[in-house]
């Protein structure tokens, strides 16, 4: 008994020892620092928004303000065509666009890491056809992919994240795989192997905390294309109708021709909140990558 | 055993692992040894199957394999579209005729007419051999031959892609070769810094802004479209014309493309910078500039080559975009205008065509890579 609360606590101790040493590491680039800071404030401006704006500003019925109507004391960034708050819109849209964007990753994640690290542990017939499928969608145009499943399963939040997940997840796969068969060649498994360890014990308890670091890094980086992705097929009008999101104010801007009305106010609050956010993302993806992958490490 | 093999379909870190996974045994005298019967077991050892260390043989081998892996990646997409447009989407019947009344007189006649009263199989054979023929079937928006469709769209979009495409691969390996000879300047830091900015802006917005400021403020170019119908029809004019309603598109397309290039680069030549020979140049005397010039950019680019040809699959999303946004009379607006009508035989014929072709750029890739990297040659 004694001794596997020891072994846990030297565990934790050891887990929170490289926690710190990574967090130093990761603290030492600017970069990656503005991007949680970004983050953070995004965030929590998506949490708070309803308490910042009502709801019922989303309504089209219940619009005040005037038909595309520039900036003014009222709305701070002018209306929309049936008279919203681009402000209110924008605010709310940003929980749409990080849900569907998140939610998506975690998906393709969760498929990436389970084909990657089987396939490389398993290996022989699956693990090869594995590999295949894997490279497959990769080739694929990913947004024709899904543009073609939205336009035959219907358009709502649940097919969005499962076709965004569906074209993301063989980056993952490929990164995970490769790392498998490192850990895979390491003494430590084979010592594992000798002492009889299962096929279960081996991928959860040794490969799969060797790997984790680096799918949290790529991870932080497919989220942006997740988001991109999303605002993508909103804009083409392939989003959920029932929703705000970044993408589909823009769409609801271009099919109502604020372009050519000059509506500036209309396209440029969406527009950066989504490259704020994608660049956030990539600056902390960036950042974690060098913190955990060997290759980039001599880089810096 | 699994291994990854270093030259397969990798479109990520291809270069990369080929560089590294080959092993040890390579020395440029197994080259030379004509036969098997003069060398020792060290190369038979590394390549069991093959008993000639023989370059031409090798090179057939490897061209089967890839062209074989294509062949089936190619007949997985037929399947796939078949799967989803014909199985999971339900009958084209319910979508075509929502906004008006049909008797079911009407529907078995239009049912017949578009082959969908036949069976299963006999329905996927059909397509199978349509496709092989180049017999798409007829468009339900444009009550034409989709095969006629494609091939009229199809110089718009080469056109716009393709000049957007070589304009951000020379400025993204011109800047990145510079961003990483300079790593950590304060010119490393501003390029990287804008590219990764331009990188983040969604290609359609970026779009909409490049519109409203450039045509709807400035008024210096065409809002949209490829050739304005008052131009007169002589060639000149006419390709003054479309070059005057290219540069926007091309403007988008580049401004969100090209970081890709310069961070592949800038990488490139950073794997490249502690290299002996470059020491070497500079200790004969070369300028900084003529040694990365003549000795770093010419080794790093050979892992970027083909990372080219393997970005197809982006420039195929981006050319999407790109032509929905400034309404360019491609195969991307047509894709895009297929979604809504719904118009269910194009949008299949297009995802086969973008599908197939990002397959055979990749397979192009793979044969290129032999011929400008050696180590490949060497060790199969």
């Amino acid at each position: 008994m004694t001794s596997t609360v020891t072994s846990r606590s030297l565990r934790w101790a050891r887990r929170r020892q490289s926690f710190a040493r990574s967090w130093a590491a990761y603290r030492s680039q600017r970069a990656g620092m503005v991007g949680l800071v970004l983050l953070g404030a995004v965030v929590v401006l998506a949490l708070a928004a309803p308490v910042l704006v009502d709801q019922s500003q989303l309504s089209v019925t219940q619009a005040t303000g005037g038909r595309m109507a520039p900036p003014s004391a009222e709305f701070p960034l002018g209306t929309d065509e049936t008279g919203r708050s681009i402000l209110a819109l924008t605010l709310w849209g940003s929980r749409l666009s990080l849900l569907i964007g998140l939610t998506a990753t975690v998906v393709a994640i969760l498929i990436g890491t389970t084909v990657g690290v089987t396939s490389g542990h398993v290996g022989g017939w699956y693990g090869w056809i594995a590999l295949r499928i894997s490279d497959w969608f990769m080739v694929l145009p990913s947004l024709v992919v899904a543009i073609a499943l939205l336009a035959v399963l219907g358009r709502s939040m649940g097919t969005t994240v499962a076709v965004i997940a569906l074209v993301s997840w063989p980056g993952t796969t490929r990164l995970v795989r490769a790392q498998t068969l490192t850990v895979q060649a390491r003494p430590y498994l084979e010592r594992a192997r000798a002492l009889g360890a299962g096929h279960w014990h081996q991928m959860t308890r040794h490969v799969l905390p060797n790997v984790l670091p680096l799918v949290l890094a790529s991870a932080t980086l497919l989220v942006p294309s997740a988001i991109l992705m999303e605002s993508s097929l909103a804009w083409l009008g392939l989003g959920d109708p029932g929703v705000v999101s970044w993408g589909s104010i823009l769409n609801r801007a271009s099919s109502s021709g604020a372009v050519s009305a000059h509506a500036w106010w209309y396209l440029l609050p969406p527009g950066l909140a989504i490259l704020v956010v994608v660049l956030a993302f990539m600056m902390c993806g960036r950042a974690l990558e060098a913190v955990f992958n060997p290759r980039l490490r001599g880089e810096r | 055993m699994t291994e990854s093999t270093p030259s397969e379909g990798d479109p990520a870190e291809g270069p990369e692992d080929a560089t590294t996974a080959n092993g040890p045994a390579t020395r440029p005298s197994d080259l030379a040894t004509p036969a098997d019967g003069a060398s020792t077991e060290a190369p038979s050892a590394r390549r069991p199957a093959g008993r000639r260390g023989r370059v031409s043989s090798g090179f057939g081998r490897y061209v089967a394999k890839h062209v074989g892996g294509a062949a089936v990646s190619l007949l997985l997409v037929l399947f796939s579209s078949f799967f989803i447009f014909r199985l999971i989407a339900g009958d084209p019947i319910d979508q075509l005729t929502r906004e008006r009344p049909v008797s079911p007189e009407e529907r078995a006649a239009m049912r017949a007419e578009l082959g969908l009263d036949e069976p299963m199989w006999r329905q996927f054979w059909d397509y199978i051999t349509g496709t092989l023929t180049m017999d798409l079937g007829d468009s339900f928006q444009y009550r034409r031959p989709i095969f006629d469709l494609i091939v009229e769209r199809l110089p718009a979009t080469l056109l716009l892609s393709g000049t957007g495409m070589v304009l951000a691969v020379l400025l993204g390996f011109w800047i990145g070769a510079r961003t990483g000879w300079r790593q950590g300047s304060r010119f490393d830091r501003g390029h990287v810094a804008t590219g990764l900015v331009l990188y983040s802006a969604p290609t359609f917005w970026l779009g909409m802004i490049v519109i409203l400021v450039f045509a709807r403020y400035l008024g210096l170019f065409p809002v949209n479209g490829m050739r304005s119908p008052s131009t007169p029809p002589d060639f000149w004019s006419q390709a003054v014309d479309i070059g005057h309603h290219l540069v926007l598109p091309v403007l988008t397309y580049t401004a969100v493309v090209y970081a890709g290039y310069l961070m592949i680069m800038r990488s490139s030549i950073l794997d490249e910078l502690g290299g002996d020979y470059l020491t070497t140049a500079r200790a004969k005397g070369l300028r900084d500039d003529e040694v990365r010039r003549r000795h770093a950019v010419p080794n790093a680019l050979l892992p970027t080559v083909t990372l080219v040809f393997l970005a197809l699959g982006s420039v195929v999303n981006g050319s999407i975009i790109t032509e929905t946004v400034f309404s360019w009379p491609g195969l991307g607006r047509l894709f895009v205008q297929s979604i809504f009508y719904p118009d269910r035989p194009v949008l299949q014929a297009l995802f086969v065509l973008f599908s197939s072709s990002t397959i055979l750029a990749v397979l192009c890739a793979e044969i290129l890579y032999w011929f400008i990297d050696p180590r490949m040659r060497r060790s199969g």
